[in-house]
């Protein structure tokens, strides 16, 4: 495997989604420093361990907007035990070299380090992409031009209430993959939705050449298969997981590579 | 009012839409409905009628008289204090209600800090037929009981918010979440200049009948025009409202007051235009925000619920940038002692949000020979808080 930083992240993220013998990639989300920054490290080992094809690393925010009770209850508990940008890199870097990481935080983090120094750091700590779930295409270029000079991929969102128009404006732009929202909503896990992952990815996949990944509300193996049954690319599990990890303190990880490995046998061929 | 000029982004490098994708299209679709309804007689004439003759404007211009004394110049008063729901917050409520009614949706949410601009809200979801439910953080909830209760009574609901501080930050944070999750009929009455665009523009042109109204009154009684405008500001609705009808007037000073709270070197206030910080994207639009060097948004604090917000609209921070109006800041000790002032002097029990711009006009010196004060609210909300604090000393 290269170092860190010198595989460009999106050629890296490609290679993920093409995994051989499984039918869409695995993205479990992290929050990162939940319980506390070496938990948070073993965790994202724990999923790499379950067979994780990639992992979304949450950087913890005071007013996470585009997300449900559970992660923002860990972001909470992170930040209090003292989580840093810069401490959740380093978990970052811990992570890089086993898999791709995709670093997902709030916009006002990218700007109080500044865009370019917030860039840099990303790529020295072995990222491959980037999620800034309140940052809509209008707002984006500054960040995407920074983010394609610095060899990361700037992921967008596309949501169920994107017009078609819109779709193709942020598909067009889209790096390394679409993230692509299975719910109006925020984060967090739903009962069955299955129905209605057909047409999200068809439309979401009409507008883009990337790779389609569906999250949101997608929490148990069948989910993960009928996401990919609907013709994703890729899955993102977050909300279950960080529940998994703070109702088994005692041993988060374990409890985690049992849930992720169950979710990655529900996307084998 | 026209059409183009009234939807603005961006203020300078200030504003702009930092929401989540699912909110974009409904933020275009408030947009054009909001265009429309500028240009739709059957709107603006049913928002002027409520206006009058529901909510009591045109509010008065009072010349204060002991105050005026106290201070050594005329000092005139828009007694936003006098309408209906006892502030200025049913201005942009009535308005935003009417739109909301216009685009088809039923439910209506909001956040609310000293709970004024919840009531406001209920009060015009009560006229309009609309479900309401106002997010409120818990400790708000206790120092401001009576507008929780008041809110109940018009058949909202209050939804305690336990997050962060529990304070007006996190209930708009919750809010918004709500709307992320409920845009399909719901409509976010935000309650300041604050959140993504079109909004500090939207609640601006809703505002801006409290200094369109003062300057034509003070132009009548006086002749001229104030030296100073001054307001206090939290969110920054009823300082925007004012100051945008004295902008043009290059003469007239305009200057916010913020909460300084326990002070600007301790960290505990309420001021970020004042204090003058980094800016930062809060609630949708890039301002003045209190932040820690990750970009983690710091609580605030202030006496007042109105004024413990560590925003501020962007227009406000375009507004002190290019020099054209300036914010200074008033300790929550300052603002109690202005408060007491106000009541006694006067006869008026201001709110506290209010007391701090007081504070500023009657106590700091100034060569102003004649001022313009937004009474922005009343402080009937706020006794219970007052006298406690006050305890026992004599009041």
């Amino acid at each position: 495997m290269s170092a860190p930083g010198t595989v460009a992240g999106a050629d890296r993220i490609a290679a993920a989604f093409r995994r051989p013998g499984r039918r869409a990639a695995l993205m479990p989300y992290l929050m990162g420093g939940f319980p506390d920054i070496a938990g948070s490290l073993a965790i994202g080992h724990a999923y790499a361990d379950g067979g994780a094809d990639l992992v979304e690393l949450g950087v913890p925010y005071s007013d996470p907007l585009a997300d449900g009770p559970v992660i923002q209850a860990a972001g909470t508990r992170a930040l209090r035990s003292g989580a840093t940008l810069d401490g959740v890199l380093g978990v970052c870097e811990g992570l890089a070299e086993r898999m791709p990481v995709v670093v997902m935080l709030y916009a006002n983090v990218v700007y109080a380090r500044g865009i370019d120094a917030f860039t840099a750091a990303l790529r020295d700590a072995g990222a491959s992409g980037l999620i800034v779930p309140d940052l809509p295409l209008e707002e984006a270029p500054a960040v995407l031009q920074a983010c394609d000079a610095a060899g990361l991929a700037l992921v967008p969102l596309v949501a169920p209430t994107s017009p078609d128009e819109r779709l193709a404006r942020i598909g067009a732009r889209a790096r390394g993959f679409l993230y692509t929202v299975s719910v109006t909503g925020t984060t967090g896990e739903r009962a069955a939705l299955e129905d209605s992952f057909g047409p999200i990815i068809a439309r979401a996949k009409a507008h883009t050449d990337v790779p389609v990944a569906l999250g949101f509300g997608i929490a148990t193996p069948e989910q993960a298969r009928a996401a990919a049954d609907a013709g994703a690319d890729g899955v993102i599990v977050g909300s279950r997981l960080v529940r998994a990890a703070a109702e088994h303190q005692d041993d988060p990880a374990r409890a985690v590579r049992e849930l992720v490995s169950e979710l990655a046998a529900g996307l084998d061929l | 009012m026209t059409t183009e000029s009234t939807i603005t982004h961006r203020f300078g490098p200030y504003g702009g839409q930092y929401v989540p994708e699912t909110l974009m299209p409904a933020l275009a679709e408030l947009e054009v409905a909001w265009a429309a309804a500028l240009a739709d007689p059957a709107y603006t004439s049913e928002l002027a009628e409520l206006l009058r003759d529901f909510a009591g404007r045109p509010s008065p211009l009072y010349l204060a008289r002991r105050l005026s004394e106290h201070a050594g110049r005329p000092l005139y008063l828009k007694r936003e204090d006098l309408n209906h729901t006892g502030s200025h917050k049913i201005n942009n409520a009535l308005g935003q209600a009417l739109l909301a009614r216009r685009m088809g949706k039923t439910r209506i949410i909001a956040e609310t800090g000293a709970g004024q601009h919840g009531v406001a809200t209920a009060t015009a979801c009560a006229l309009l037929g609309l479900e309401c439910i106002v997010y409120m953080g818990v400790e708000d909830t206790r120092r401001q009981k009576p507008n929780v209760q008041r809110m109940e009574l018009l058949g909202a609901r209050v939804s305690p918010v336990e997050a962060g501080s529990g304070t007006l930050k996190d209930a708009t944070s919750e809010a918004i979440r709500d709307w992320v999750t409920n845009v399909g009929d719901t409509h976010y009455i935000i309650g300041s200049v604050v959140g993504p665009a079109p909004y500090p523009a939207l609640v601006r042109d809703l505002q801006r009948i409290i200094g369109d109204e003062a300057r034509a009154q003070l132009l009548e009684r006086e002749g001229r025009l104030p030296d100073r405008v001054v307001a206090c500001v939290g969110g920054g609705s009823n300082a925007m409202g004012i100051f945008a009808a004295f902008v043009p007037d290059a003469d007239v000073q305009l200057v916010g007051v913020e909460a300084a709270g326990e002070g600007i070197a301790s960290g505990r206030h309420g001021a970020p235009l004042t204090a003058g910080n980094r800016a930062g994207i809060l609630h949708g639009s890039m301002s003045a925000i209190m932040q820690d060097a990750d970009g983690q948004i710091i609580e605030a604090h202030s006496i007042s619920a109105g004024l413990d917000y560590p925003g501020a609209g962007p227009e406000h921070a375009w507004l002190r940038d290019s020099g054209r109006a300036t914010y200074v800041a008033v300790s929550d000790a300052d603002a109690l002692r202005a408060f007491s002032l106000v009541t006694r002097l006067e006869g008026l029990i201001p709110a506290l949000e209010t007391a701090h711009a007081f504070h500023h006009v009657l106590e700091e010196p100034s060569e102003s020979t004649l001022d313009l004060l937004c009474l922005s609210g009343r402080g009937d909300k706020d006794l219970a808080q007052v006298l406690e604090m006050l305890g026992a000393e004599e009041l």
